[in-house]
C-alpha cells in the first residue's frame, strides 16, 4: 500500500510539475494586447543584428505603444523557418530579415508587402540607400525590402606577413597576382591564402562564382542556356581548386567564412578574399589578435574591372502580418540614419551597420573609427554592377548568386560534388558536367 | 616406501605450482589494469569533447579557437553574461516542459503495454512488437509536411503541448521495448505467488512488479528524456516564439559573421546541465536499471 501511494504521489507530484511548466511554457508570440502591439520579428544572428536588439529599447521608448520580441536564428535555420512561414501563410512574423537572393523571389511570389509607400517620405531618404544594393531589392520597380547592412567582398592580408617576405600588395591586383603571392607565402604552419571550401551555395559559391565570372564564365548564357562545363567555368573553378590545393588551408572542405575568419584572426593565413564585413571582426581587438595589421584590397580579377560580390541582409513584412503599419514604423526606424547614429553613440561607431546607405560614410566619427576599410567598402559597394558583373551578359540579377529558387539546390549539390575534387577523390570535368545538367533542367524552366 | 617415493615428487612439484599460481595471478593484474586502462582511455575519449566545451565556455573569444589549441586562457564568464542577457530561460523552460511531460506519458502508456507484452502476454506479441518498432522504420523528416500541415490545420504550430505529444509518439515505442525487457526478467513465480495471495491486477502491478523494475523504469524514463531534451528536428521546424525549445535556440548562437564559439560553448554548458543533473540523481537506479535490461 505504501509503495502504491508513494508511486501514485510522485506520479501526480510529475504531472502536476508539468502541468504548472506548460501553463508558464515559452515567452508569448507577438500578440496584441491591452492596446499594446508585439510585433515578432526573426532574424539571423549576426552582430549588428544583435545590436539592434540591444538597442529595441530606444524604439520602444520613442513607440510606447510597440514592442519587439526578436527570434534569433542561425542563417539556414532562419530561412527555412521563414520559407515555410510565408509559403504556408503561418503569420508567425511581422518582420524577417532576408537575404539579397530571397528577396526578388519572394516578392514574385506575392510572399512579401511592398514598402515603396512606406519609404517614400522625405525624412527617409530613400534614395541614400546603396543603389546596386536598393536595385537588388527592387521588382517591378517596387521596393520590397530595405538593407539593414551590405556587403560587398574583398581580399584582406596580414601586413606583418607580407612585410618580412618583402611583398607588397598592389591596390587592384589581379588573381595572377595572388595566387603567385600566396603559393611564395605558403609555409607548413602558415597559409598563403584562405578560401572557402565548405560546401553549400552560400559558402563555397559565393567566392567561387565570382571568380568565374571574372574569369568570363556564368552559370547561364543571356538566353538560360547553362555553362557550368563550358571553358571558362572550368578553368576558373581549376584554377580555385589548384590555389587552395597549393597554397590554402590544409582541409578546405571544413573551411566556411567563421574557419577562415578564425585562421586569419589568428595569424595562421597570410590572405583572405571575403564578405568586406567581416572586417568589423577582425578588426575587433578584443577578438582579433591581428587587428590593426591587416591591409585591404579589390577583390581579385582576370578580366573584368571589378569582381566583388554583393550581399545584403534586409527587413522585411511578410504579406500576412497582421500588424503592417507598426511593423512598417520599426522598419523604418531600425534602417534610418537616425539609427545608424544611435549606434555610434549608444554602441560605438565601428559598429555602424555598414553597406546600406551611403551617408554612413560621411560621419566623420565613422570614417575615424572605420579608417582602415570604411573608403574601400564604400568604393567597392559603389562599383559593383549586379545586372552585369561578368564579361558577358546574364538574364538575371545578382553577382554570387543566381536569382532563381532552384539555384540554393543545384549550388549545394554542385559544392556538395566540389568536396570531392579538393579531397582528390574525383575530377572537376565529370562534377561540371552534372552541374550543367542540373542547371540546364533549372534554366528551361526560365525560357 | 611410496611415502618416500612420493615426497620429494611433492615437493618437486609444488615450487612449480607456487610459480604457476603467481604467474597466474600476475597474468590476472596485467590484464586487469590493461582492461582498466583502456576503461580510462575510452571514457577520456568519451568525455574530453565535453570537457573541452566547459573550457571553452570560460575563455575570451579571442582565445576560443586558437591554433594550436590551448588549456589556458584568461578565464572569464563574459560568454555566460552574454547567454543570459539573450534570456535562455523561456527556452529551457519549454525543454522542460516538452521533455518531462512526454516523458511521464511516455511511462503510464509504456508500463501496462510492456506488462501485456510479457507478465499477461497478449496473443500475437511478437507482430504487436514488431508493429511498435516499425513506427520508427521511416525516418521523421519523411513524414514532416503532412505533421506540418495537420498541426498547422489545427492551429497546433508553435505549441508546446503538441511538441509533447509528437515527443511522446516518437520515445514511445522505445520505452515499450525496453520496459517489455525489463518486466520479463520478474520472476514468474513471485507474481504467481502474489496472485495465489488473492492479488489483484492492480495490487500485483503497483506492489509486486513496479518495485522490481524500478530501476528499469528508471532507465527508460531518463533515456526518454534525454533523446526529447536534445531533439532539434521538430522543434526547429514545428516551433517559432512561444514554444521554441533549447537546442534551436543554441544554434541561434552560430554567427554568420563574427566569433562565436565561447558564447556557443556557454550556451551548451547551460542546456546539458539537466540532464547531468537528472543522470547523477538517477545514477543509483539507472546502473541496476541499464545493467537488468536489453541494453546491458
Amino acid at each position: 500500500m505504501h509503495v502504491k501511494r508513494s508511486i501514485l504521489g510522485v506520479g501526480v507530484t510529475l504531472v502536476a510539475g508539468a502541468l504548472v511548466l506548460s501553463g508558464c511554457a515559452g515567452a508569448g508570440a507577438g500578440n496584441t494586447s491591452g492596446g499594446k502591439t508585439t510585433l515578432t520579428l526573426a532574424t539571423v544572428n549576426n552582430p549588428q543584428m544583435k545590436d539592434m536588439e540591444e538597442l529595441k529599447g530606444e524604439f520602444e521608448k520613442k513607440y510606447p505603444d510597440i514592442s519587439v520580441k526578436f527570434i534569433q536564428m542561425e542563417e539556414n535555420d532562419l530561412r527555412d523557418a521563414v520559407t515555410k512561414d510565408v509559403a504556408t501563410k503561418g503569420g508567425q512574423y511581422d518582420i524577417v530579415t532576408v537575404g539579397a537572393y530571397e528577396v526578388p523571389i519572394w516578392a514574385k511570389n506575392g510572399w512579401l508587402s511592398d514598402l515603396t509607400q512606406a519609404t517614400s517620405s522625405k525624412s527617409y531618404d530613400v534614395n541614400d540607400l546603396f543603389p546596386p544594393v536598393r536595385a537588388g531589392l527592387t521588382s517591378g520597380g517596387k521596393l520590397y525590402a530595405v538593407p539593414f547592412y551590405g556587403e560587398s567582398s574583398f581580399l584582406m592580408y596580414n601586413k606583418d606577413i607580407f612585410a618580412k617576405a618583402g611583398l607588397t600588395m598592389p591596390e587592384r591586383p589581379t588573381w595572377d597576382q595572388v595566387a603567385t603571392m600566396a603559393r611564395q607565402l605558403k609555409t607548413p604552419t602558415q597559409d598563403g591564402i584562405c578560401l572557402r571550401g565548405k560546401p553549400g551555395w552560400g559558402e563555397l559559391f559565393a567566392p567561387l562564382t565570382t571568380v568565374v565570372k571574372t574569369f568570363g564564365g556564368n552559370w547561364y548564357d543571356s538566353k538560360w542556356n547553362a555553362t557550368v562545363d563550358d571553358a571558362k567555368f572550368s578553368a576558373a573553378s581549376q584554377f580555385y581548386v589548384n590555389l587552395v590545393r597549393d597554397a590554402g588551408e590544409a582541409d578546405p572542405v571544413s573551411f566556411g567564412f567563421t574557419e577562415c575568419l578564425n585562421n586569419f584572426s589568428q595569424g595562421k593565413s597570410a590572405m583572405w578574399v571575403d564578405a568586406t564585413s567581416a572586417a568589423g571582426s577582425v578588426e575587433d581587438p578584443k577578438a582579433s589578435p591581428v587587428a590593426g595589421k591587416v591591409g585591404y584590397a579589390r577583390s581579385p580579377v582576370k578580366e573584368t574591372k571589378e569582381s566583388g560580390w554583393l550581399w545584403s541582409w534586409n527587413l522585411a513584412i511578410p504579406a500576412t502580418s497582421k500588424k503592417k503599419d507598426a511593423a512598417e514604423t520599426f522598419v523604418k526606424w531600425a534602417t534610418s540614419k537616425d539609427y545608424q547614429k544611435l549606434v555610434g553613440q549608444k554602441l560605438g561607431w565601428s559598429r555602424v551597420p555598414p553597406g546600406a546607405r551611403t551617408s554612413t560614410y560621411s560621419i566623420p566619427q565613422y570614417q575615424k573609427a572605420a579608417s582602415a576599410f570604411a573608403p574601400i567598402t564604400k568604393q567597392i559597394m559603389e562599383s559593383v554592377d549586379p545586372k552585369n558583373p561578368g564579361v558577358e551578359p546574364q538574364p538575371y540579377t545578382g553577382i554570387q548568386f543566381v536569382s532563381i529558387p532552384e539555384f540554393q539546390d543545384i549550388g549545394n549539390q554542385v559544392s556538395q560534388d566540389m568536396a570531392e575534387v579538393f579531397a582528390g577523390r574525383s575530377q572537376l570535368a565529370p562534377v561540371l558536367a552534372k552541374g550543367q545538367k542540373l542547371a540546364q533542367a533549372a534554366g528551361d524552366k526560365q525560357k | 616406501m611410496t611415502t618416500d617415493a612420493l615426497a620429494p615428487r611433492a615437493t618437486a612439484s609444488a615450487r612449480p605450482l607456487g610459480r604457476r599460481l603467481t604467474a597466474a595471478g600476475t597474468r590476472r593484474r596485467i590484464r586487469g589494469g590493461a582492461i582498466t586502462l583502456l576503461t580510462w582511455g575510452v571514457v577520456v575519449v568519451f568525455f574530453f569533447p565535453v570537457l573541452w566545451m566547459v573550457l571553452t565556455a570560460f575563455k575570451p573569444e579571442r582565445q576560443a579557437a586558437t591554433d594550436p589549441p590551448t588549456f589556458l586562457a584568461d578565464w572569464t564568464l563574459d560568454s555566460f553574461g552574454k547567454v543570459f542577457a539573450r534570456d535562455m530561460a523561456p527556452y529551457l523552460i519549454n525543454s522542460l516542459t516538452a521533455s518531462v511531460g512526454s516523458t511521464i506519458i511516455v511511462l503510464l502508456l509504456a508500463i501496462p503495454a510492456a506488462y501485456a507484452l510479457s507478465i499477461r502476454p497478449i496473443v500475437k506479441v511478437r507482430d504487436a512488437l514488431f508493429f511498435f518498432i516499425s513506427t520508427r522504420f521511416m525516418p521523421v523528416a519523411a513524414s514532416i509536411i503532412p505533421v506540418y500541415l495537420i498541426l498547422q490545420t489545427l492551429g497546433l504550430l508553435d505549441n508546446i503541448n503538441a511538441l509533447m505529444i509528437l515527443y511522446v509518439g516518437v520515445n514511445l515505442p522505445i520505452a515499450i521495448w525496453m520496459m517489455r525487457s525489463f518486466l520479463s526478467e520478474v520472476p514468474v513465480e513471485i507474481v504467481e505467488a502474489a496472485q495465489i495471495d488473492g492479488a489483484k491486477l492492480r495490487t500485483e502491478l503497483f506492489r509486486v512488479v513496479i518495485p522490481i523494475v524500478l530501476p528499469g523504469i528508471a532507465a527508460a524514463g531518463l533515456i526518454c528524456f534525454i533523446f526529447a531534451w536534445n531533439e532539434y528536428f521538430l522543434a526547429s521546424i514545428l516551433t517559432s516564439t512561444a514554444a521554441r525549445t533549447t537546442p534551436p535556440f543554441l544554434a541561434s548562437f552560430v554567427d554568420g559573421r563574427g566569433f562565436f564559439l565561447a558564447v556557443l560553448s556557454a550556451a551548451s554548458t547551460i542546456a546539458v546541465l539537466p540532464v547531468v543533473i537528472a543522470g547523477w540523481v538517477a545514477q543509483k537506479q539507472l546502473v541496476r536499471g541499464l545493467a537488468m535490461g536489453a541494453i546491458k
